[in-house]
Parts: C-alpha cells; structure tokens; sequence
C-alpha cells in the first residue's frame, strides 16, 4: 500500500468532537466521516442543514440527534434554499460569522437538490455546501442517479449504467463561485485543509467529497478507506481546488494504479466487461492528458 | 409574528436533542476488535478513519470504546503495523 507507513499528525485537526457516539450508520460508512471532519474545521459556531439523505437519518431519530450543534433536516429537494434562509436570518440578528452549510448526498445536490443548489449558488449566497458522494440514491436503496458512475449495476439498471457520471464540481465552477473543490475520506489532511479554506472566504463555497459505501457498492465494510484511496490513486477521483476560476491540483498520485484495481473491488462492477473497463481506463487517461496540457 | 411558538413550547418531535449516545451502537457488533498496545506506534490512522469515532488516545495509550465500534474493521485494514486483531462471534454468511 502506498502510503500506509505516513503517521498522521492529530493536531492538524481540531479537538473539539460534534458528531456523538451512537450513530445509526451501517458499520464502515465514511458519512460520518465526512460530517465528523467538516464539522471540526467549520467549529461550533456553525448550523448545519440535511437534506434527506442517509447522513440525516443516521444521525438523528425522532427525537433525539447525534450532533451537537444546531442541525435542521430539510426536505430532500431544498437543502440550498433552506440554508440560505437561515443564513438570511442570522445576517439580520446580526450574527454574519455563524457559518451555514449543507451536507447533502449526490441526489441531494446533483439530481433532486440541483434547482435550489443552482439557485443558492448562482446568487452567490454566503454558504458551504458540502456533497458526499455515495453515487446512488443510498437511503431508498441504492438507486440510480445522475452521479452515478459508468458500468455500475444498481437495482434500477441491474446490467449496469450505460451513461457517464455528471461531473458535478466543473457544474459549480461554471458558476463562478468563489470556491469548488474535490475531496476524499481517504485523504483527510486535504479534505480539511480544503474546509478550513472555505471556511475563510465570503460566497457560495461548494466541496465534493468521494464517500464510498459498502452496501451500494458491494465490499466488505472494512476497505471503505481503502477504496477512496484507489480511486485518487488512480486518477479516476482527482483532488483539485477551484479558487475564484483559478485551478490547482491539490495531490498528484506518483504513479497512478490501473483503474481496474479500483473496480474489481467492487460488486457492483461485476456486469463490466474488459472491454468497458478499458473503456473507464481510456476516459482516465484523457483526463490526466488534458490536465497536463 | 408573536403568536408563535417559542423552540421550547415545540413538540418533542420537532425539536430533537443530542442523546443518542444511550442507545450503545456496539452491540450491532459480531466480532471482537483487539487492539495490541506493544506492536501500536502511534500513527493514529485508526483514530481518524474510525467512522464511529470509538478510538481515544488516553494517558499515551489508544483505547476502543467498544460500547460504540460497530466492528467494520476499517482501523484493521488502515494499521500499518498489524496492531488490530479481529476475532470472529458469529459466522457470517
Ligand atoms: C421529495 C422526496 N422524494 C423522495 C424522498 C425519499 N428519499 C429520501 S432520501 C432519498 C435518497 C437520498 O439520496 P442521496 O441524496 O444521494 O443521499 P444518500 O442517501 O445516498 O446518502 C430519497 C429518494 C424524499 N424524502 N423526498
Ligand atoms: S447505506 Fe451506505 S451511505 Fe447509507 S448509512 Fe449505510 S453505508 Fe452509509
Ligand atoms: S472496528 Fe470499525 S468501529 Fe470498531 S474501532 Fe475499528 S474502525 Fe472503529
């Protein structure tokens, strides 16, 4: 493994913990790792709002939440416009430095959530939204939706996807918002240095975090970090920021891995001929190719 | 405007709190996780990919909080030295 010898340094990170013990995820869903760490750069001045997603659900049951600053669970399709308004709000009792962000999946932002996510973003509210990316529609079972990838089988396209993923953060940036950039629970001091920029500029600030989850995707539980590692390392999932139009490569993989060693991980390629996965390696390559021109 | 509730006159159902923590996750456990304190070095990777955060550093040492580790074995595969061991309940299918 490629980097499994590097010691992380705790005090990168905040100390103080929001997320209580005792939340309802599937054993090995990084969610909460992607809340856990956003919500320690963002600190506790903060309102974080949900839309319907598993991340809502596990972290709260009818009464009683797992989180210790004010969340609000809103409806699945307007997360973005439910934070502007209670941005809105705390801009008139005065309180501009309380930071509002969502934590939203990827149908949440990208498919159901888009309208409102579009909208917020276009008007360039003082926002963060945060979209972890489990690729499918996770909490009614897995079913497809626009960020879902090429080849993957999902109960609604069993044979496996025929169409491309939505790269959603060039979406953002073609909104000339101050700040989009990608992340991966695998790489966490990225993750969070990432937040703690956003956390700093004025204006809709959008990151979008690669979250793997061993139920949609089929693996066991225990390679959850394992498998957002392969994806950056190889290439498939690349780590760039998006600061006012300018961009930058964050982490450059010293060799990128053969993607297949990505999706042969996983069940939910199992319908994906050689063919396709060249097909997956080629689109890569061309990525890359582009990026070093 | 006035004649609204105040959050505190709201019903239960709306306005939840933070208590989950009575209901102990880690009894969904089938597996033991075991952490050996003399092959550990420190590298803290288990402690930040836990998703459970049910991994502390305590006096200089790493302690699981097993009322809370699920058992998903993510701190397994991410220990560099090999200081995590499972050992299995229940077979699963
Ligand atoms: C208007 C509306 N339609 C459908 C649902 C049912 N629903 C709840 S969560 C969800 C899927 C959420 O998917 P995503 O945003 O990708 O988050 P994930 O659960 O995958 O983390 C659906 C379809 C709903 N709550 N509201
Ligand atoms: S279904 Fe997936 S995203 Fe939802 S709680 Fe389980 S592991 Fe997490
Ligand atoms: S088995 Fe999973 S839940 Fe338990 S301590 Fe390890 S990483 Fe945390």
């Amino acid at each position: 493994m490629m980097e499994m010898s590097e010691k992380i340094d705790l005090d990168q990170f905040d100390k103080e913990e929001f997320l209580g013990p005792s939340l309802k995820s599937c054993p090995g869903c990084s969610a909460t790792i992607v809340a856990r760490f956003a919500l320690k750069a963002l600190g506790k001045d903060t309102i974080v709002i949900i839309p319907a997603s598993c991340l809502a659900t596990l972290l709260a049951t009818n009464t009683q939440t797992g989180i210790k600053i004010p969340y609000l669970h809103a409806l699945f399709e307007c997360g973005s416009s439910t934070a502007t308004g209670v941005k809105h709000a705390m801009m008139r009792k005065g309180k501009e430095n309380v930071n509002v962000v969502t934590i939203a999946g990827d149908s949440g932002s990208m498919d159901i959530g888009f309208q409102a996510l579009s909208g917020a973003a276009i008007r360039n509210e003082d926002i963060i939204h945060i979209c972890y990316d489990n690729e499918s529609a996770m909490n009614t079972g897995g079913q497809l939706n626009s960020c879902t990838p090429f080849g993957a089988r999902t109960p609604d396209w069993p044979l496996g996807k025929r169409l491309m993923k939505k790269d959603a953060p060039s979406i953002m940036a073609a909104h000339n918002i101050p700040y989009v950039a990608t992340a991966s629970i695998s790489h966490l001091e990225d993750f969070y240095m990432k937040l703690k920029k956003a956390k700093k500029i004025k204006g809709f600030r959008y990151i979008h975090v690669l979250s793997p989850c061993p139920i949609s995707w089929g693996y066991d539980g225990r390679y959850t970090v394992e498998i957002a590692r392969k994806a950056v390392e190889s290439g498939l999932w690349m780590l760039y920021e998006i600061e006012n139009g300018s961009f930058n490569l964050t982490y450059k993989p010293e060799r990128r891995i053969p993607v297949e060693e990505y999706l042969r991980m996983q069940r939910r390629f199992d319908t994906l001929t050689d063919d396709d996965a060249r097909k997956v390696q080629e689109i890569v390559n061309e990525l890359w190719r582009r990026y070093e021109e | 405007m006035s004649n609204l509730p105040s959050v505190e006159e709201l019903p239960e159902a709306i306005i939840a709190r933070f208590g989950t923590q009575k209901a102990k996750t880690g009894n969904w456990r089938t597996n033991e996780i075991e952490i050996d304190q003399d092959k550990c070095d420190f590298c803290m990777r288990c402690v930040v990919f836990c998703p459970d955060g049910a991994i502390k550093v305590s006096e200089g040492k790493l302690k699981m909080d097993l009322d809370y580790c699920k058992g998903c074995c993510i701190c397994i595969e991410e220990c560099p030295k090999n200081a995590i061991k499972e050992e299995r309940k229940v077979e699963l299918p």
